[in-house]
C-alpha cells in the first residue's frame, strides 16, 4: 500500500532540506600489522586497508543510489597508530601517515582517521613519537586525520600532554601556513574520546572493537529546522517532541542504509552516531535551528538552554530508532562548518567564551574555531585544559579543534574549503596562562560523588 | 524486492503509458498506483515489484533518465523499505 504523505515527506527531506547521511565509516583493526621493522609494518598496513576496504566506496554508492538518500563521505578509521607503530624501532612516524594517506587514496575514501595516541595518564615511547610527528604528518598528507586523548573522567587531565598539544597545534599551523593553517582542521584534542566515533577528525578504531566494522554518522540539521518552522510559537514540550520525531526518522534512514552495506560487504554493523552535523551550505546549519527556537542570533542569552534541549531531544529520538547508538551522538557546533555560526561570529553575537559554555551541553566541544595566528601555544593549551575540565567533571566527551591561522588576525577570515568551510577569526583572552601551563604534571581525577 | 517510483512534472499526455511501458519491458509488476494533478503538476507514486526484473536498479534508473529528459519529468526509483522504516515504529 502506498502512503503518499510519508513518501513525499522523505523526498522533501532530501530535495528541500538537504537530508543526507554524512558518513559511513569502516573501522579496521591494525593490531596484526605491528612489526619491529617499520617498513614491513607499513606494507602490512597498506595491504590490510586496501584489501578490507576494497569494495567500500563502490558498495556505499550502490546503496545510496538504490535508496535515493545521499551518503556524503566514505571514511576509514584505524587502530590508534601509536599502538601499532610503537612496536617498530622507528623514531619518527611521518611515513606511517604517508602510507595511510596512500591507502586512503587507493580505496577512494574521503578521510582516514586514527593517526592517534591515548595519553590521558602518561606517554609511552610510541605516543611521544606519534605526537611529535603530527605537524609534519598533517602537512604532508591530504586525507589523514589525527587525534590525541589527553584526559578522561577516570584518569584526570594529563597537563604535560595539554602543554605539548599547544605547541603541536602551533607547529601544524606553521607548516600549513600557505593554506590558512589547514593542518589544524585535521587534528583534535580530546577528553573522554570514544572508540567508535565515525566522524572526523576524531575517528579511530578503539581497542575493544571488531576486526572490521561499519558505523554511520547521520546528519540533517536542515530537516530539524524545517520541522520547527511548522510549530512557530508553540511551547518547548512541542519543540522537544518535534525534534525527537525528526531524529527518529533520520536515524532510521541511516540504519537501513548501513545495514544494507554491512550485509553486502559481510562486515558487522557497529553503531549509529546521531550527531546533527552542519555544513557551510545555507539550510544545513545547527545555529539556525537554535535561532528558529526564538533567538535573534545564535550566541545570545538563551543559546545554551536551546542547545541543551536540541541535543537531548536528538538523542531521545535517535535511541528509540536504533538499538546501537554510539559515537558522539548530539549536535555539533563547529564554527567554520556552519553558515549560521559564521554569521553569529561576524555579527559579534557569539564569542569564544559563549562557545565554551555551549560545549557543556552539546557534543563535542570547541570545533573548527579560528583564532589569531599570534595566539601563544600556552593560551591554546589553556583553552584545551578548560575544555578537558568540562568533559572530565561532567562525564562527557569534549574536544578542541582550533586553528591559529598563521599571519591572520581578528577581523580577517580563514578559508578551508569544502565541508570545512571558512571561519572569521575570533579573539582570545589577552591575559597570559603561561605560568599555569608550565606547571605540567596531572590534574587528578575528580570525585564523582557529592554532585552539586 | 519492492520499490517506489515517484514521478513529478508538468502534466501532459502519455506519462503513465511511457512509464508503464518501461516497467513492462523490464518485467516489473505494478502493485499500486496513486496519482494526482495539483496546479498543473502531475505527481504519481507507484509501488512496484522487482522480483522478476533481470536488470539492476541502476540500469532501471538509467532507462528512466531517458524518459526524464524526453518528457521533462523527475523520476525517482527507491527501495520501498526505507519509507516503512522511517515512518513506522
Amino acid at each position: 500500500m502506498i502512503n503518499r504523505n510519508n513518501i513525499m515527506e522523505t523526498i522533501g527531506m532530501v530535495e528541500k532540506h538537504k537530508f543526507d547521511i554524512r558518513t559511513i565509516t569502516m573501522g579496521i583493526s591494525l593490531f596484526d600489522c605491528s612489526h619491529e621493522n617499520g617498513e614491513i609494518a607499513r606494507q602490512k598496513i597498506y595491504d590490510k586497508i586496501t584489501k578490507k576496504a576494497e569494495k567500500l566506496v563502490r558498495t556505499v554508492e550502490d546503496v545510496e543510489r538504490e535508496y535515493g538518500i545521499p551518503i556524503i563521505n566514505k571514511r576509514i578509521s584505524v587502530t590508534p597508530i601509536s599502538l601499532i607503530a610503537g612496536a617498530s624501532l622507528d623514531i619518527n612516524y611521518v611515513e606511517f601517515a604517508r602510507i595511510l594517506d596512500k591507502a586512503a587514496e587507493t580505496v577512494g575514501v574521503d578521510f582516514l582517521g586514527g593517526f592517534s595516541a591515548l595519553v590521558q595518564k602518561g606517554f609511552t615511547k610510541g605516543d611521544e613519537i606519534l605526537i611529535n610527528s603530527i605537524p609534519e604528518a598533517l602537512a604532508s598528507t591530504k586525507k589523514v586525520c589525527a587525534s590525541v586523548n589527553v584526559a578522561t573522567s577516570r584518569a584526570g587531565i594529563n597537563m604535560e600532554a595539554v602543554r605539548l598539544m599547544g605547541e603541536i597545534i602551533k607547529n601544524t599551523a606553521y607548516l600549513t601556513r600557505d593554506k590558512d593553517s589547514l593542518g589544524c582542521a585535521k587534528l583534535v584534542v580530546f577528553a573522554n574520546s570514544v572508540d567508535d566515533n565515525p566522524f572526523m577528525a576524531g575517528a579511530y578504531h578503539g581497542i575493544g572493537e571488531y576486526e572490521t566494522s561499519l558505523s554511520v554518522g547521520v546528519s540533517g540539521p536542515g530537516v530539524v529546522k524545517a520541522a520547527l518552522e511548522d510549530i512557530k510559537g508553540e511551547p518547548f514540550d512541542v519543540v522537544s517532541e518535534t525534534i525527537k520525531k525528526t531524529a527518529f526518522k533520520i536515524t532510521r534512514a541511516g540504519e537501513v542504509l548501513v545495514r544494507e552495506v554491512s550485509r553486502r560487504l559481510n562486515v558487522p554493523f557497529n553503531i549509529m552516531d546521531l550527531s546533527l552535523a552542519p555544513t557551510p551550505e545555507i539550510g544545513d546549519s545547527v545555529a539556525r535551528i537554535l535561532e528558529e527556537m526564538g533567538l535573534e542570533r545564535c550566541g545570545t542569552h538563551g543559546t545554551t538552554a536551546a542547545l541543551a534541549l536540541l541535543n537531548d531531544a536528538v538523542k531521545k529520538g535517535g535511541i528509540m530508532a536504533s538499538s546501537h547508538v554510539g559515537g558522539l551522538s548530539g549536535a555539533f557546533i563547529p564554527v567554520s562548518e556552519d553558515e549560521g555560526m559564521m554569521e553569529a561570529v561576524r555579527t559579534g553575537a557569539i564569542t569564544l567564551d559563549k562557545l565554551e559554555a555551549m560545549t557543556c551541553v552539546c557534543s563535542v566541544g570547541l570545533d573548527m574555531v579560528a583564532v589569531p595566528g599570534k595566539t601563544t601555544a600556552s593560551t591554546i593549551s589553556a583553552i584545551i585544559a578548560d575544555e578537558c575540565a568540562i568533559g572530565v567533571i561532567n562525564h562527557k566527551t569534549t574536544a578542541v579543534r582550533i586553528v591559529p591561522v598563521y599571519g591572520k588576525d581578528v577581523g580577517e577570515e580563514a578559508f578551508f574549503g569544502g565541508l570545512l568551510g571558512r571561519a572569521p577569526i575570533m579573539a582570545v583572552n589577552k591575559f597570559s596562562s603561561e605560568a599555569f601551563i608550565n606547571r605540567g604534571g596531572r590534574i587528578p581525577a575528580p570525585v564523582h560523588s557529592y554532585k552539586n | 524486492m519492492k520499490a517506489v517510483l515517484t514521478i513529478i512534472g508538468e502534466d501532459k499526455v502519455g506519462i503513465i503509458a511511457r512509464v508503464s511501458g518501461v516497467l513492462a519491458e523490464c518485467t516489473v509488476n505494478i502493485l499500486d498506483i496513486n496519482q494526482t494533478v495539483m496546479r498543473e503538476y502531475f505527481t504519481m507514486i507507484m509501488l512496484v515489484d522487482l522480483k522478476k526484473m533481470e536488470i539492476s536498479i541502476e540500469e532501471l534508473q538509467q532507462k528512466f533518465s531517458i524518459v526524464e529528459n524526453e518528457m521533462q519529468l523527475s523520476i525517482r526509483v527507491q527501495r520501498e523499505d526505507i519509507f516503512k522504516r522511517m515512518h513506522e515504529i
